[in-house]
């Protein structure tokens, strides 16, 4: 997807075990209120076990199929996974399911990451569709990690302009691309 | 205008619900009690299928037993006409525009008149509508800008229509021969990012609009040159906004103007000093300063005019900053006839502000009077004070549906 490295030399990180779910009693009851967390938000990003992957990397935005597990999927450019790269981590999910908000924390790899508006883009799309109407949903890039970080996080929060790039075919496209590996 | 009970409010008066105290400083900080006023839900209208961006009533119809109009544009690519039903009190959408506009209508609004309407779309266009009876006919399409079209607005007149649009300009249009002919005679370049909403002056030929630059600009016509200009840049650093400036809505009398942003706060800016000759012929002190300007090269070339007047005051001056009231983007602000300021944001509620007539030795103040949390289940768009009668208003949203508000006080 693309000719040339945009990061040669990618910070790696630890894996993280797993957390499972906890479980309530209450849970088989399917129309019990079942608050949304982090964990579901970051299931939603990055469904694992079974579902397919939403996938980023630092300089492009793939899909995978056939994706069993997050952890195997792999940077097109190098030999290191999503989660291992930290482009986004469970902690960067901020939800508060009383006051119906959440906010994402995404890390571009290189601080002049050309398509991270697609991916806060793609991000945003995923969780509208997924997330109650009820939800104020803020994405940004992290702080110090990208080189037009204010630019990137207004134009990524002004619902017009929002709007109006959902309305730009081309620009669909690619965010339906992205996402349409992260449906059943 | 301001009613009598917003006067006699304690200071300690306790803040009800869970919004912060504002900053202390220039920021009014009362609040009367609840049981002052209030916004009563009288209808809720529903129909179209996507988020409702703005909302026009009709300035001729409704008061005196007549029907009111309002029409109202959405992300579902249409414009809905509601009327009210005298017999039931109902309303009910009696004309849908559609097929026009092959992307969102973000902006409409009435001519003076109420016999035209102006639709402003993301396809780029400016759609105008006459009226006859029930039914509505497109009747010119006003092409330019070179993307989104975020607002329209018509002068006092009606002769003259504003345009904006992402691609940073203003345009402005004279409109003859009753709308079927519209010639665009200026386009207004100075603002450096997409420009959100265009207002004119209520009664003079000035023009206002707001931008994603995080400025307010005013032009007005330079009979010198035979065009408009950039007269005022009203920035962060003269006491303007640090985000996304959204709405603007000018008082009744035009002598003050208030203006809602990303950055959660509005500001309410005194208006007084026009740089329109006056109507006896003499010119204001803008026009002297101007005089003294026009020839002074540099200054000339500059979008910005910071100190125009002898006096050394600006056009346009900061009277003070509301905030602390809404937790998220303040989408939309109107001021009713009656003194009282809506605003309505992305954290679903409608607040109302009036000036705080107690002390005044600090210069003018504003206080909230009522917060109405979960107004509408999504974000609130907009807000329009009916202009028949300043007691009603209309808000719109992102949850599709728009509402009639009774407010009691």
């Amino acid at each position: 997807m693309v000719s040339q490295l945009i990061n040669a030399n990618p910070v790696v990180y630890e894996r993280q075990e797993r957390r499972a779910r906890a479980r309530q009693p209450a849970d088989d009851d399917e129309y019990a209120a079942d608050p949304i967390d982090q964990l579901e938000v970051f299931d939603i990003l990055f469904a694992c076990c079974g579902k397919k992957s939403l996938f980023f990397c630092c300089g492009c935005v793939v899909s995978l199929t056939n994706v069993n597990h997050i952890r195997d999927i792999k940077d097109p450019e190098h030999p290191y996974t999503l989660e291992e790269l930290k482009v986004v981590s469970e902690d960067a999910i901020e939800v508060d399911d009383k006051q119906s908000y959440v906010r994402v924390t995404f890390t571009p790899t290189v601080e002049h990451c050309s398509m991270a508006t697609l991916i806060g883009l793609s991000i945003r799309v995923k969780l509208i569709r997924s997330l109650p109407s009820r939800f104020k949903v803020d994405i940004r890039v992290a702080p110090g990690t990208h080189a037009t970080e204010s630019a990137v996080n207004k134009q990524l929060n002004d619902k017009e302009r929002v709007a109006a790039a959902l309305e730009n075919p081309n620009l669909v496209d690619m965010v339906e691309e992205c996402l349409a590996q992260t449906y059943f | 205008p301001c009613p009598l009970c917003f006067l006699s409010v304690p200071k300690s008066s306790p803040r009800s619900g869970s919004t912060d105290p504002p900053d202390a400083g220039e920021e009014a900080a009362m609040e009367a009690p609840e049981e002052c006023v209030e916004l009563k839900e009288l209808h809720r209208l529903e129909g179209h299928t996507d988020r409702v961006w703005s909302l026009a009533w009709n300035p001729v119809t409704g008061g005196d037993g007549a029907p009111a109009v309002l029409a109202s544009c959405s992300g579902d690519k249409t414009v809905r006409i509601w009327r009210q039903n005298l017999a039931t009190g109902s309303w009910d959408c009696t004309t849908i525009l559609e097929e026009t506009h092959t992307r969102t209508v973000r902006s409409c609004a009435w001519s003076p008149s109420g016999s035209l309407l102006a639709t402003a779309s993301f396809d780029a266009t400016t759609a105008l509508w006459e009226n006859v009876g029930d039914e509505f006919e497109c009747i010119s399409t006003l092409e330019g800008h070179e993307n989104e079209v975020k607002s329209v607005s018509w002068s006092a007149s009606g002769s003259l229509l504003a345009t904006c649009s992402r691609d940073k300009s203003v345009w402005i249009w004279e409109v003859q021969s009753g709308g079927n002919e519209c010639d665009c005679v200026s386009v207004l370049q100075g603002h450096t990012q997409d420009v959100k909403m265009v207002q004119w002056h209520p009664n003079m030929d000035v023009l206002v609009s707001v931008s994603y630059d995080n400025s307010i600009k005013v032009w007005a016509e330079d009979g010198d040159i035979d065009d408009w200009r950039c007269i005022q840049t009203l920035e962060e650093s003269s006491n303007g906004h640090a985000s996304t400036v959204w709405a603007v809505s000018f008082n009744s009398d035009g002598d003050r103007m208030v203006t809602c942003s990303n950055d959660l706060t509005l500001k309410i800016w005194d208006t007084n000093s026009n740089p329109i000759q006056r109507s006896d012929g003499s010119h204001g002190p803008w026009e002297k300063g101007f005089s003294v300007y026009r020839g002074g090269g540099a200054a000339i070339s500059s979008p910005t005019f910071p100190l125009l007047n002898p006096i050394g005051e600006m056009h346009r001056r900061h009277l003070c900053t509301l905030s602390g009231y809404h937790d998220r983007t303040i989408f939309s602000v109107d001021w009713s006839r009656d003194g009282i300021i809506a605003s309505g944001a992305g954290d679903d509620a409608i607040c109302l502000f009036v000036e705080n007539k107690d002390g005044q030795i600090d210069g003018p103040s504003y206080k909230m009077i009522m917060k109405k949390e979960k107004s509408h289940e999504m974000d609130v768009n907009a807000v329009r004070w009916n202009p028949k009668d300043p007691r009603l208003l209309a808000s719109a949203s992102d949850d599709g549906t728009i509402k009639i508000w009774q407010c009691t006080y």
